[in-house]
This record gives C-alpha cells, sequence and structure tokens, in this order.
C-alpha cells in the first residue's frame, strides 16, 4: 500500500495546492465521476491566444477521494504559469500513463509529482478518480480556446474514463 | 444437489417454529464450511495470494456448483429454442424453462406461474410495467393505467435508480407528477405526512422492500393498503429481499415485484416481474415482436396472454434453468435459516463496526427491520479509499453512492462503504472487515 499511495500524494491529499474558487477566470466547468458521485468544479484562466496562450490559473472546489483530490493538486503545480501547449502536453503524458493498465510508467521530466500515481493505472476504477480534475481542465481549455461550450467533448479520446461533463457552462469572470 | 444441502440444517426449522426467530439466532446452525464448499469462486485467492473475502453479494452473488451444473447440463443436452420447433429438443427446453417459472414463482408465494414474467432483470421488471403504462396512456387502456397532468407517481427518496429513473421519464412522458417520500434522520420512510402523498391522484406508488444501501426494510403492507385505498398501483422492488429472506408476494400485496437472479445466487441476465393477472391481461405489451403475439396480419397484430405478450423474442433459457437451480438451492437450506444466518451477520458486523472509533453506520444501528446491506463512512477517509485498502487484503466491498445518488445527497455524505453479505458469508469475515477499516485508519493516519 505504501508503494502505492506515496507519500506525495498524501501529502497533496492533506494540503492541496491552489485549492479554492478565485477570480479572475475565463471558465468555469463542472465535472462529474458517476460512478462515485465525486464532482469537481474547475475555473481556469488563460492570457494570450493559440500557440501563445498560458495558463494563469487553474482555481477548484472539489470534492473526492485522496487519489482525485492529490491528481488535481498535483496538476495546477503542473500547468499554472505554463504555456498552454506545454500544459497540454502534460495531460497527454498524464492521460496515456494513466489509462495504459500499468505498461507506461510516465516521464517524470515531463509529470515531475503526477509520476507518483502511476500504480493506480493498474486498477481501472481508480484511474477515473485520478483523471478527474484533468479531464475538467482539459474540457475547461477546450471550451476557452473555442470561446463557447463544448458539452460533449469531454473525456472523448479518453475512453478509459467515464468522466463526463456535468451541466457544464462558459461563464465570462468580470472580476 | 440434494446430497450437497442434505444435512445442512440441524433441527433449525423445528427451533424457529418452538422459539421464534430471536432464540433461534443461537441455535440456528447452517454448516457454513459445507456451504461454502458449494461456491467454487470462495476458494480463490485475490491481491497476491489473499483468501477472497467476499462482501458485495448486495451488487451480484456468487453461484453454487448446482446452479452452475443446471447451466451446463442443460446447454449440452437440451439447448433449444423455447415455445417453438416440433422436436424433441424444443420440448425438453421448453418444459425446463417453464419448469423453473413454476419454481421460482412458489418460491416468491405466487400461485399462478403465468404472474411471473422472465426478464433480464429487476431494472428491465421495473422499466416493463413503467413503459406498458406509458404506452397504456396513448392507446386507450383502461383509465387505472393511464397517466397524465395531475396524476402523480409516489417513490421514495432512498431508492435505486432502478425504481427512480423508469419512473422520472413516464413522468416526464405522460406529463404526471413524480413525488417521493422522504427519508428521516434515523434511516427509514417519514411516513409523516403519507395521508397527503398518497391521494386520489396517486397512479403508482413503487418503493424498495429493503433498501440497497441503508439495509432498511419498509413497511409493505402499510404502503399498500394506503395505496390500494386510493385505488393506486403498487410496484415492490424486491431486488435485496427475496435473496435474504422469505418473501410471500401474494401475502404483501402488492401488485408488481421484481427482482434479478443475479442477486440470489442465480445467473445474470435473468430477473423476474411480478403482476398480478387480471392486471398483466389487460396492459399493453413493452417490447412487441415474436411469440407475443396471438396473430399477426400486415398492418396489425393482437397480443398473447401474460406472461408471453411481455416475453418478446427467443428468452434466455440456460439462465432461467440456472435461477430454478438457485431457488431450488435455497429452499433446500429454508429461507428462514438463510435470514437467521444473514441477521447474526448483520448483527455482528453493525456491533464490530460501531466499536470502531470514526465509523459512522449509514443505516438502522440494529437488525429491527432491517437486512443485510451494511454501509458506512469512515471519518477523514474517503469510502474510494477505505475500500481500497479493503480490496488489498483481499477484501470485495462496494463503494461510491450505490445508485442511491438522490439518497446519499439527502445524508449528506458523498460516498459510502458497503458491505453487503450472503448465507455463505461467515462470522470471521466480518473480523477481517474490521480489521481492515482500522488498518485504512492507521494508513491514512486517523485512528
Amino acid at each position: 500500500m505504501e508503494q502505492l499511495y506515496q507519500e506525495i500524494i498524501l501529502d497533496h491529499h492533506k494540503w492541496p495546492h491552489h485549492a479554492g474558487l478565485r477570480e479572475p477566470y475565463d471558465v468555469e466547468v463542472q465535472h462529474v465521476n458517476p460512478t462515485c458521485g465525486d464532482e469537481i468544479t474547475l475555473r481556469v484562466a488563460l492570457t494570450g491566444r493559440g500557440v501563445d496562450a498560458t495558463v494563469v490559473d487553474v482555481s477548484y472546489d472539489a470534492l473526492g477521494c485522496s487519489v482525485s483530490q492529490a491528481s488535481t493538486s498535483v496538476m495546477t503545480d503542473l500547468v499554472i504559469d505554463t504555456p498552454l501547449v506545454r500544459a497540454l502536453g502534460v495531460l497527454a503524458e498524464f492521460t496515456a500513463m494513466m489509462t495504459s493498465r500499468g505498461t507506461v510508467t510516465g516521464d517524470e521530466d515531463v509529470l515531475g509529482d503526477g509520476i507518483a500515481f502511476a500504480g493506480f493505472a493498474k486498477y481501472p476504477s481508480r484511474v477515473k478518480c485520478a483523471l478527474l480534475g484533468w479531464m475538467a481542465f482539459k474540457d475547461a481549455v477546450a471550451q476557452a480556446a473555442s470561446g463557447s461550450p463544448e458539452p460533449d467533448n469531454s473525456g472523448s479520446d479518453s475512453p478509459e474514463t467515464s468522466v463526463q461533463t456535468g451541466s457544464a457552462r462558459t461563464e465570462r469572470g468580470t472580476a | 444437489m440434494t446430497g450437497v444441502v442434505e444435512g445442512l440444517l440441524r433441527g433449525v426449522v423445528d427451533d424457529l417454529a418452538q422459539s421464534g426467530p430471536a432464540a433461534a439466532v443461537h441455535d440456528l446452525e447452517l454448516d457454513i464450511p459445507a456451504i461454502r464448499a458449494d461456491f467454487p469462486i470462495l476458494e480463490r485467492t485475490v491481491r497476491g495470494g489473499k483468501p477472497l473475502v467476499y462482501l458485495d453479494s448486495g451488487a451480484t452473488s456468487q453461484r453454487p456448483v448446482p446452479v452452475i451444473d443446471a447451466e451446463q447440463e442443460y446447454v449440452t443436452t437440451h439447448n433449444s429454442a423455447v415455445h417453438r420447433g416440433a422436436h424433441q429438443l424444443a420440448e425438453e427446453a421448453t418444459d425446463a424453462y417453464e419448469s423453473a417459472r413454476h419454481r421460482i414463482a412458489t418460491f416468491v408465494g405466487v400461485g399462478d406461474p403465468n404472474e411471473l414474467i422472465f426478464t433480464k432483470n429487476a431494472t428491465e421488471g421495473i422499466n416493463l410495467v413503467a413503459y406498458s403504462l406509458g404506452n397504456a396512456t396513448f392507446d386507450g387502456s383502461a383509465s387505472r393505467f393511464r397517466l397524465g397532468p395531475g396524476d402523480e407517481v409516489l417513490v421514495t427518496e432512498m431508492e435505486h435508480h432502478a425504481n427512480l429513473i423508469p419512473w422520472q421519464e413516464l413522468c416526464r412522458r405522460t406529463g404526471a407528477t413524480l413525488r417521493w417520500i422522504p427519508v428521516t434522520d434515523d434511516f427509514r420512510l417519514d411516513l409523516a405526512q403519507l395521508d397527503s402523498l398518497i391521494a386520489e391522484r396517486t397512479k403508482v406508488v413503487s418503493f424498495t422492500h429493503q433498501s440497497n444501501v441503508l439495509g432498511t426494510v419498509n413497511p409493505v403492507r402499510q404502503l399498500v393498503d394506503a395505496a390500494h385505498a386510493v385505488g393506486a398501483l403498487v410496484v415492490l422492488d424486491a431486488c435485496q429481499s427475496v435473496p435474504h429472506a422469505p418473501v410471500d408476494l401474494t401475502a404483501l400485496g402488492v401488485d408488481f415485484a421484481a427482482f434479478s437472479g443475479h442477486k440470489m445466487l442465480g445467473p445474470s441476465g435473468i430477473g423476474c416481474l411480478y403482476g398480478r393477472h387480471d392486471l398483466l391481461a389487460q396492459m399493453p405489451p413493452f417490447l412487441t415482436g415474436g411469440s407475443m403475439i396471438e396473430q399477426v396480419f400486415i398492418d396489425h397484430a393482437t397480443y398473447a396472454a401474460p406472461p408471453a405478450r411481455f416475453e418478446a423474442g427467443v428468452p434466455m433459457t440456460s439462465q432461467a434453468v440456472g435461477l430454478g437451480a438457485a431457488v431450488d438451492y435455497l429452499s433446500q437450506l429454508g429461507m428462514d435459516a438463510v435470514a437467521a444466518w444473514e441477521r447474526r451477520l448483520v448483527d455482528l458486523a453493525l456491533r464490530e463496526l460501531t466499536a470502531i472509533d470514526g465509523v459512522r453506520i449509514i443505516g438502522p444501528g440494529d437488525t429491527t427491520a432491517r437486512g443485510g446491506a451494511v454501509s458506512f463512512v469512515v471519518d477523514g477517509i474517503h469510502a474510494h479509499d477505505v475500500g481500497q485498502i479493503l480490496d488489498d487484503r483481499g477484501i470485495a466491498v462496494r463503494v461510491g453512492h450505490h445508485c442511491a445518488w438522490p439518497l446519499h445527497r439527502r445524508l449528506g455524505v458523498a460516498a459510502t462503504v458497503r458491505a453487503s453479505f450472503a448465507v455463505y458469508n461467515t462470522p470471521d469475515e466480518i473480523h477481517e472487515l474490521a480489521d481492515g477499516v482500522r488498518a485504512a485508519q492507521q494508513f491514512f493516519g486517523t485512528g
């Protein structure tokens, strides 16, 4: 169990980074894990457009297990103040690792603390937990980039997850 | 089969008759090791050689050798399409299928096997009723089956999604209104407002016999009487009661009842819907096609009498035969004995779990009007994390909202851990569960 729940996961669970909802933001999404009822409300704020876009902030309010909480916390460390293109690369790497059933170990140079979740890739029911925040982020930046809600795009290239958009809505922060 | 369970009971029935269930618990001795030997899967190990501790029978139960053998015997010697064909195999298959229907009907107190419809599971059974009523609404059927604006369907706040969403959909399609009986803080139905909840406008009252989360056993007769007083139809979700205690659907007085084979030591892909014959005979079909017809013309058809009217297409036959074997197995153990043994397990689980600081039972705290789903939360540890620690020790439980999301919302818990039992479980497995919960607390630093 200690190998599975590495100290880094337990630490992020107890002391999540960047938690709480903040303004300003470009898009807010709500995602749920329908198998267990866990949920997350996540906001992203971007600057710049297209390949020049940068993730300025990711804030969230989440209800869930240690894996989903810690994974979201780790994600915010990896993507905040990061060019969007690079953030999407991290997301792709993390998703590939988590949906590999343990065959992809993940690149620590890309994933940093995210590498700690590799063990959970062998537990299909926990893959959804680990990806909850990441899929919300993916959905939010897709909406922000397109400037409109895309209610059907969540997890579309990630059949291993059943994370779904729950009444995703777009709001332009005014603060 | 006869040899397998022969002698498993030691004077149990007499004890029950003489001293009543409470006293009988002490005298009741099923030969659990012999029963466990009938379930091959219980011998396997999981997660690196740990003995399987299967506490998830509320989701799906395991199958004894006689059930597996019955399916195999059917497939290897009688397999054919039932109610079709003029050959020997077709006759044998039809006999096996109808014999299973007869035995299952008897098992749940139904005298006329034509009142028992085979479905793929209880979910389909409830949908069958809901869709039939929906169809009745638009085809000029008798008014008691039709719903429209102003009519109401009553469910409860503790329903499994399978007994909630079909009614949400029926109301959406017909314009009827969905209402629900609330759940009290002590995990019972709040019947204080029952008089206003069940009124002239109520057309259907559908509720669970035993909650799949709380274990709460609901007062069926009281609800049936209230519903029938206003002419409403009563649908019972019997998924969690029929596998674990003697259930007499006729005595309960319900109009419909649904249960699933895979929760009662039988195969998956088979379930049953009980319906009173006088009602079924007036109801339009749900699924249509072959076997459910009386006469067919190119532009219209007439329909067969129940149960055939509600069994379109070639049915699941080996599964029905397997479920027949499952009720034979349970009958030979004796459902009173099964219920008494499971009550003992539940009592032990409640005592062992409540003795752990930081564990809260989500359901009644003793075995009064309560069955064998024991759900709980552990302070500071999400149910999924508790489940992971238990799984690592070979203990299979369910975590999440158990398809009862509105109930979890009502109780203010995101997810619970659920241990659920069957006749093959043992007190040692309850000890393992409690040890596992303590280990989770230690691991996450909350104990």
